[in-house]
């Protein structure tokens, strides 16, 4: 089966791709062996951050090289790295407040609320209202709305005024984990019960259990319903 | 992109069964059924795919080709010319493997009061832990215990697990689960604290603890931040280990390192050295696709077998019988178990279904292979992939309209993507490469058999046997990670460091041209190759 070509520019000069592959996949197939802007191959570590034109079209789009198709007349680059700002920080020493979050990222309060970082996200997040839920001191719900980051970093690329917005949501995100997340009794009393030896002897019954009675074990399990 | 006209084709037959089959349960294979089909279809019985090695602590014993190809490989270093006498980096603790076995190693490791670095080979974090999406097992419910946690385990890997090992992962299970969230991992709760935990295949109690869709990734990127707040770990990036040093005692004593943008080495000194550099998936055993990250190429167990450490299971690998079989872009990524869990059957390109959707993923992804290619009665894709369809729309017939979209968010995303709406149409799918099962032997403080030689993760072999069940790998990176970096820390404040050699090279090459071997290939592969070059 002979696949159409389309040509894509790849940091100015073109190939001839076939229109089905993914940017990752039409750069292998160029000839590229990739080191950087490569991670998991399925949008999940944000590895390849990609930024491409269109021919005609003055719109700058951004994407991951290993979710999107080319087009003809793609002009692409990857953006694998960006030097954003990280705060030095303790999380057991931290308290999760508003002023903590701002003395960290001062300069947080300088988001214009421009929206241009959401248009940046390749997760289709809601960039800007996260922001905003921080310079609210909202932790909680920048927490929530940045769940599905994967720190790909475009959102700080195109950023007018240098912010890190997806290390002041791993903050957050860290933060109401650690101090804000409703405490797991059960969890408590099962790590008690363990302190206290409790299930060491059955444990201990059964490494020394024959392998039939073993199997015997395992097969009268009882199974917890759905 | 969406479906070709023959796959149209066979998705009408599809739809025109699905009102029949919505009434229709396919039996259930007696036991010796799912013994015949493994015995016959099963990747890992497969007699061509897999040979002895002639060399090494496991000579005799067998693995895939593609792997003894690696193992039995010349070093990527000339052990005569390296000069041992010029260290790059010296440190107490070195951990090879920035995913979350590694990770968690570097943080007790550091706790200890030494001198950690992590040196991985992509970024940190590029790993399969990034990846997993379905939970992390811990028995932490009143109705479960650690016990009843160990006989999962030990079933599901066919009772062949390393006895030891097991009551260690179930043991500090619940602890793991403490710890991450002390870090900041934000776990499902309800509102009153209690955590959501759901079954996964072969647990007799449901434990299966999640962070939405992105357990791997809210597990991964918390250690990695956690690392990366504390000054005493030290985390090279781009920096592969390609071979062991040991020093004169026969004690592991660092290793040489590959910048892997400008091709130099480096050379670590090291008092103890762990090892996470997780699976291989990328070898791609016997052509299967993989749902593993691009640096899933085997390489610690690689450079641990020359330095002289034993290996357990590694005739074992997990295929997932719900790989994407198409569109191409998505080949070999995970289709999730819940979808069958919903109620989706199986069928072939007539339309009718040829096994029980729920079998345990060995059996699952044999009937599978079976029905493509031995009755022939599977779809081609354009590019020759043979699948069998799941047919994802039944969901919304059985459960409502409007399910899919709600309880399989990130599969709709990655089909959406390619033009394909999986509440209306059916996904191709075929087993796929998911997960090593076996690797360095280990013992409960993650020590192997080179003194001063920790591992931990995907990387090792004998916690889960021949068979691992969902939810226990994040397990066991944690667990293991933990311990070996603990152990490796104490161990760094007593060790007396010899002078170092790569004498082991050395022998190494003697051992392979005794059984008349003359390799051509290095190893470890590092990356794996699929740049396509003109000419
Ligand atoms: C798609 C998918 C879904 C999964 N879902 C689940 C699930 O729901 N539940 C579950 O429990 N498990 C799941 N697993 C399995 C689990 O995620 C992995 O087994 C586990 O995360 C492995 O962790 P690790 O730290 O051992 O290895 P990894 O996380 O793979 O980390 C290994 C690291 O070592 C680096 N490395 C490799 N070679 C070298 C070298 N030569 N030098 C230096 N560094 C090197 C790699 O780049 C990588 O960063 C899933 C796996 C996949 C792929
Ligand atoms: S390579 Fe990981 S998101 Fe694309």
């Amino acid at each position: 089966m002979t696949e159409e070509l389309v040509p894509v520019f790849i940091m100015g000069k073109r190939y001839d791709v076939p229109s089905s592959l993914t940017i990752m996949k039409a750069m292998e197939y160029a000839g590229y062996q990739l080191v950087r802007g490569v991670g998991c191959r399925g949008g999940f570590c944000g590895a390849c951050a990609t930024v491409y034109r269109l021919q005609g079209d003055d719109t700058l789009y951004f994407g991951l090289a290993c979710q999107t198709v080319v087009q003809p007349n793609m002009y692409l680059t990857q953006i694998p790295f960006f030097p954003a700002q990280r705060a030095e920080y303790d999380i057991s020493t931290l308290q999760p407040r508003p002023e903590r979050l701002f003395s960290l990222y001062p300069e947080l309060l300088r988001c214009l609320g421009c929206g241009t970082c959401t248009k940046a996200c390749p997760q289709e997040l809601d960039v800007k209202g996260y922001m905003a839920a921080a310079m609210r001191g909202d932790i909680a719900r920048v927490a929530d709305l940045s769940f599905d980051c994967i720190m790909c970093g475009l959102c700080a690329a195109r950023c007018p005024v240098g912010e890190a917005q997806y290390n002041i949501a791993i903050l957050c995100r860290r933060l109401y984990g650690r101090y804000l997340a409703p405490r797991s009794q059960h969890l408590e009393d099962r790590l008690a019960e363990i302190r206290a030896g409790q299930f060491n002897q059955a444990l201990e019954e059964l490494k020394s259990l024959s392998l039939d009675e073993l199997k015997a074990r395992y097969k009268a399990r009882q199974i917890e319903p759905e | 992109m969406s479906y070709t006209a023959e796959m149209r084709e066979s998705i009408k037959k599809v739809e025109a069964t699905r009102p029949r089959r919505m009434e229709e349960t396919h039996r259930r294979l007696t036991l010796e059924e799912q013994q015949d089909l493994l015995r016959r279809f099963h990747p890992d019985y497969l007699r061509e795919g897999m040979r002895e090695l002639r060399v090494g602590p496991n000579a005799g014993d067998r693995t895939p080709n593609e792997f003894a190809d690696l193992l039995e490989a010349r070093s990527r270093v000339d052990p005569r010319t390296f000069d041992l006498s010029r260290v790059d980096y010296d440190t107490d603790v070195l951990v090879i493997g920035g995913g979350g076995a590694g990770a968690s190693a570097a943080l007790l490791a550091q706790e200890q009061g030494v001198r950690v670095l992590l040196a991985t080979k992509l970024r940190f974090g590029d790993a399969n832990t990034m990846m997993a999406q379905g939970g992390i097992q811990a028995a932490d419910r009143p109705e479960d215990s650690p016990a009843i946690h160990y006989l999962d385990v030990i079933g599901g890997g066919h009772f062949t697990n390393i006895p030891e090992l097991v009551e260690a992962l179930v043991m500090d299970a619940p602890e793991v689960i403490r710890w991450l969230e002390s870090l900041g991992c934000m776990f499902d709760k309800l509102p009153d604290g209690t955590m959501v935990e759901a079954h996964g295949g072969g647990t007799s109690r449901k434990r299966m603890h999640s962070a939405r869709d992105y357990t791997g990734a809210e597990i991964m990127r918390t250690l990695r931040d956690e690392v990366r707040s504390r000054p005493d770990i030290q985390v090279l990036e781009f920096a592969p280990a390609i071979e062991l040093v040991l020093d004169d005692k026969g004690q592991a004593a660092g290793a040489i390192l590959m910048n892997l943008e400008t091709g130099d080495r480096l050379l670590v000194r090291a008092k103890t050295v762990v090892l996470a550099t997780g699976g291989s998936g990328r070898l791609h055993y016997q052509g299967f696709p993989t749902t593993n990250h691009y640096g899933a190429t085997g390489d610690g167990v690689v450079i641990a077998y020359r330095a002289g450490a034993r290996l357990a299971f590694m005739d074992t690998m997990q295929y997932h019988p719900t790989g994407a079989a198409y569109p191409e872009q998505i080949l070999g990524l995970l289709v999730t178990e819940k979808v069958r869990g919903l109620g989706a059957q199986v069928v072939n390109v007539d339309g009718e279904q040829f096994v029980y959707p729920l079998e345990t993923r060995d059996v699952e992804a044999a009937a599978f292979i079976r029905e493509c290619k031995e009755r022939g009665k599977g779809v081609i894709t354009p590019t020759g992939q043979p699948g069998v369809w799941l047919d994802s729309p039944m969901i919304e017939w059985l459960k409502g309209p409007g399910t899919v979209e709600k309880a399989l968010p990130a599969m709709v995303r990655q089909f959406k993507r390619f033009g394909i709406d999986i509440a209306k149409e059916p996904m191709l799918v075929y087993p796929t490469l998911h997960y090593q099962n076996g690797g360095v032997l280990l013992q409960t403080d993650g020590s192997t058999t080179v003194p001063n030689l920790f591992a931990a993760g995907e990387i090792s072999g004998g916690v889960h046997g021949r068979n691992r069940l969902m939810g226990n790998s994040l397990l066991e990176i944690t667990v293991f990670g933990r311990r070996a970096g603990r152990a490796a820390a104490l161990k760094a404040k007593e060790v007396k460091p010899g002078r170092l050699t790569l004498e082991h090279v050395l022998a190494w090459e003697r051992q392979l041209a005794e059984a008349g071997l003359n390799p051509q290939i290095v190893s470890p592969l590092l990356l794996p190759e699929y740049t396509r070059h003109v000419r």
